[in-house]
C-alpha cells in the first residue's frame, strides 16, 4: 500500500533558521493522523510542504505516491483547509460552492449543499460575515465536495469555541465514516485530536518527535513510580522519556519493549496527553534543532 | 477560473465600463454639434483666410468634456493602482491564495486566467476612451496648431500606458505581496516611467530634423516658433562652430551662465563670447540709448563678430509627419514593458512559490 505520507529527511530552511529539520515519516492510507506540536514547531511548514505550497530545502516529500506538484491532478487528490481557514470576504456562502464546482472537475455539488444545510450556513451570507465556526464549517465543505483522497487540515479549530469545536470534529468524523479517505489535521492541543485520531505525530522544537499508531503508543510507554533511583540503572529496553525526582521518590515515563517487571516499580498506564507532553518537553530540554541534529542521526 | 475571476472582478468591471458608457452618450450628444460648429464657422473662414477669432471660439465649447483628454492620462494610473495592485497583494495578503492554489487548478493557469481578463478590460477600457475623445476632438484638434501638445491624450498610446500600468501593478503587489504599498509603488514607479519617456525617450524615437541657421537669421527669442504649423520643437540650441551648446533659445549664456545675454534687439553691452572665441574690438561704445534699441553700428558689428566665429542655430524639431509612427513606437514600448512584467510575474510565481 502507498503511504499516505512519506517523507525523507525533509526540511525546509528560513534564512538561517530551519522550520522543519530531517522529517523522516512514513504514514499509512486510512488513518486520522494527528499532528500535534507547540506553536512554531513546525507543523504549518510540515503541511504546507505536502499541498505543494512550500518547495523543500532539504529531503524529499511524497504525498499520495507522488511529489506534491502544481498539476490538476495532483492538486484534486488533497483537499486543503489552511490555518485560519481563508475565504473569498465578499463572496457569498452560495458563491464558494459554486467556484469550488469551477474549479474542481471531481466536484460533489449535491454534498456540498447538503453539507452547508446541515451545519446551518445561509447560502446568501457573505463569508466575511460568518463566525469563526461557520468559516471552518464552510472551508472544510469545500475541502471535501472535490472528493480528496486525502484531506489535510491546518488547526482547524484553533479560533473555534469549545462547542463549535465538538461540532466540526463531530463533521469530520461523519465525514471521514462516509468517504473513506485520510485525515492528517494539526492542532497544539491533545485534547482536540483525542478522540478522533488513529496515528499520532508529535512535533516540536522543527523535528519529529513521535509517530505512530496511537494505540501502538499508548501500549508501549508506562509511567513509573517507585523509590529514588538513578534512570541509568534501568534494564534495555526501557528508554526514559521524561524523569522527576524528589527526595525519595522517582517519576519516570518510559517507552519499554515489553511488560515491566521489576516489583519496586508502581506501573501506569498513560493517557495520550500525557505521552504527548512528556515527548514535548523532552524535545524542550534538549534545545533547538541545531544542536541535537547529530545525536538524532 | 475565468468565472471565479470575473465573479471578483465584476463589480469593479461594471462600474468603469458603465462609467465610460454615460461619457459615452454625453460624448455622442455633443460630438456632432461640435462637427456642426466646424462646418459653419472653420470652413467659411479658412475661404476668408483668417481663423484665429473662429478658432478661439471653437475651442472654448464643452470645456468640461475636453478635460476628458485629462481623464484619458489619468485612467492608465488608476487602473494600475486599482485594478493592477490589489489583483495578486490582496490573495497574498489575506491568504485566500492558499484556498485558490489548493483547488485542482494549477497555479500557472490562475494567474495567466486573472492577468489575461483584468489585464484586457484595462486595455479595452484605455482603449475605448482613447478612441471617443480622439473622435469627438478632432473638430479641435484639426484646428490645433500643435497636436504633439495632446500626444499623450490621443490615439493609440493609452492604450500601452494603461497594459504597462496593470502589468506593473501586479507586478508590484505580487513581490511586496501588500495592497496599501503595492498601490503606492505602483503609483509612483508609473509616474516617473511616463515623465521619463515623455522627457528623454519621445523626442528621440524617431531621429529628429535639424535647421541650422546663423544666429542672426534665427526667427527671434523666446520659443521658437516652429518650421511648419504643428511640428514639435525639441531645442533651439546657440552652438559653437566645434558644435558646442552655448545657450538656448537665442540667448547666450554668459558669465557661468548665470547672466543670460540676449543676443537680439535687447542685446547690449561689449560682447567677448566667452569660451567662444573673442572679436577685435569693432563694437561702438555706445550699443544705444539705455533702455532704447542698439544702434545700426553696434548690430553689424555684432552681425559680423558672429560671421567671424561661426557661431549657429541650431533648431531640432519633429515633424507633424512623425505624429503617428511615433504613436506606434510609444505604444510599442509600452507594451514590450508590460510583457516583461507580465512573464516576470509567471517566473517568479514559479521561483517563489513552489
Amino acid at each position: 500500500m502507498t503511504a499516505v505520507v512519506a517523507a525523507d529527511g525533509l526540511g525546509k530552511q528560513y534564512g538561517r533558521r530551519w522550520a522543519l529539520a530531517d522529517c523522516t515519516l512514513r504514514i499509512p492510507p486510512g488513518r486520522v493522523v494527528g499532528l500535534v506540536g507547540p506553536n512554531g514547531a513546525g507543523k504549518t511548514t510540515l503541511l504546507r510542504l505536502a499541498v505543494g505550497l512550500l518547495r523543500p530545502t532539504a529531503g524529499t516529500i511524497e504525498i499520495l505516491g507522488r511529489a506534491p506538484g502544481d498539476d490538476a491532478g495532483q492538486l484534486g487528490r488533497i483537499g486543503f483547509v489552511a490555518q485560519d481557514t481563508p475565504l473569498y470576504p465578499a463572496l457569498s456562502v452560495a458563491d464558494h460552492l459554486r467556484l469550488g464546482g469551477w474549479l474542481n472537475p471531481r466536484w460533489d455539488d449535491e454534498m456540498a449543499r447538503r453539507r452547508a444545510g446541515q451545519v446551518g450556513l445561509d447560502p446568501k451570507q457573505r463569508a466575511g460575515k460568518l463566525s469563526g465556526g461557520q468559516r471552518a464549517q464552510l472551508a472544510l465543505t469545500l475541502a471535501i465536495a472535490k472528493r480528496p483522497e486525502l484531506l489535510i487540515l491546518d488547526e482547524p479549530v484553533a479560533s473555534l469555541d469549545p462547542l463549535a469545536r465538538r461540532e466540526f470534529l463531530q463533521l469530520l468524523m461523519s465525514i471521514v465514516a462516509e468517504a473513506e479517505l485520510s485525515v492528517v489535521l494539526s492542532s497544539h492541543l491533545v485534547g482536540d485530536l483525542e478522540r478522533v485520531c488513529d496515528y499520532l505525530v508529535v512535533l516540536a522544537a522543527s523535528r519529529v518527535q513521535l509517530a505512530g499508531e496511537v494505540d501502538e503508543l499508548l501500549a508501549a510507554h508506562r509511567r513509573l513510580t517507585g523509590p529514588r533511583r538513578d534512570p541509568r540503572t534501568l534494564p534495555a529496553g526501557q528508554e526514559v522519556i521524561e524523569e522527576s525526582h524528589t527526595d525519595v521518590q522517582s517519576t519516570l515515563v518510559v517507552r519499554c519493549g515489553g511488560p515491566v517487571l521489576d516489583p519496586a516499580w508502581t506501573v501506569e498506564e498513560l493517557s495520550l496527553e500525557d505521552l504527548v507532553l512528556a515527548y514535548m518537553s523532552r524535545a524542550r530540554e534538549q534545545g533547538p534543532a541545531d544542536r541535537t541534529l547529530s545525536v538524532l542521526r | 477560473m475565468i468565472r471565479l475571476t470575473w465573479r471578483q472582478f465584476r463589480a469593479q468591471a461594471m462600474a468603469a465600463f458603465g462609467a465610460l458608457a454615460v461619457i459615452a452618450v454625453l460624448l455622442a450628444i455633443t460630438g456632432p454639434q461640435l462637427v456642426h460648429l466646424y462646418d459653419i464657422s472653420i470652413i467659411p473662414c479658412q475661404a476668408r483666410g483668417d481663423c484665429s477669432a473662429a478658432a478661439t471660439a471653437l475651442a472654448s465649447r464643452d470645456s468640461v468634456l475636453q478635460g476628458l483628454g485629462v481623464v484619458l492620462v489619468i485612467v492608465p494610473g488608476v487602473i494600475g493602482v486599482f485594478w493592477g495592485a490589489p489583483l495578486l497583494a490582496r490573495e497574498l495578503e489575506s491568504g485566500t491564495y492558499q484556498l485558490a492554489w489548493t483547488q485542482s487548478v494549477p497555479r500557472k493557469r490562475w494567474l495567466a486566467v486573472k492577468l489575461g481578463l483584468v489585464g484586457l478590460a484595462s486595455i479595452a477600457l484605455a482603449g475605448l476612451l482613447s478612441l471617443m475623445v480622439t473622435w469627438w476632438s478632432s473638430p479641435l484638434d484639426r484646428v490645433n496648431a500643435d497636436p504633439f501638445t495632446l500626444f499623450d491624450e490621443r490615439g493609440v498610446v493609452p492604450l500601452g500606458y494603461a497594459a504597462f500600468a496593470f502589468a506593473l501593478g501586479v507586478t508590484a503587489g505580487l513581490l511586496l505581496r501588500r495592497t496599501l504599498a503595492a498601490m503606492a509603488v505602483t503609483l509612483v514607479v508609473f509616474a516617473f516611467v511616463r515623465v521619463a519617456v515623455t522627457l528623454w525617450v519621445r523626442p528621440r524615437l524617431l531621429t529628429p530634423r535639424h535647421i541650422i541657421s546663423g544666429l542672426g537669421q534665427s526667427p527671434g527669442l523666446g520659443t521658437p516658433s516652429p518650421p511648419q504649423p504643428g511640428d514639435w520643437v525639441i531645442s533651439d540650441a546657440t552652438e559653437t562652430a566645434a558644435g558646442r551648446v552655448i545657450g538656448q533659445n537665442g540667448a547666450i549664456s554668459y558669465g557661468g551662465g548665470r547672466y543670460g545675454i540676449l543676443f537680439g534687439p535687447q542685446g547690449n553691452g561689449r560682447v567677448a563670447l566667452q569660451g567662444v572665441g573673442t572679436c577685435p574690438n569693432q563694437f561702438p561704445a555706445q550699443a544705444g540709448a539705455p533702455g532704447g534699441r542698439p544702434s545700426a553700428a553696434f548690430q553689424r558689428a555684432a552681425q559680423e563678430c558672429i560671421a567671424r566665429l561661426s557661431v549657429k542655430q541650431v533648431m531640432t524639431y519633429q515633424p507633424t509627419s512623425h505624429y503617428w509612427p511615433m504613436q506606434w513606437y510609444e505604444l510599442a514600448i509600452f507594451a514590450a514593458l508590460a510583457l516583461v512584467l507580465t512573464g516576470f510575474c509567471f517566473l517568479w510565481l514559479r521561483r517563489r512559490f513552489a
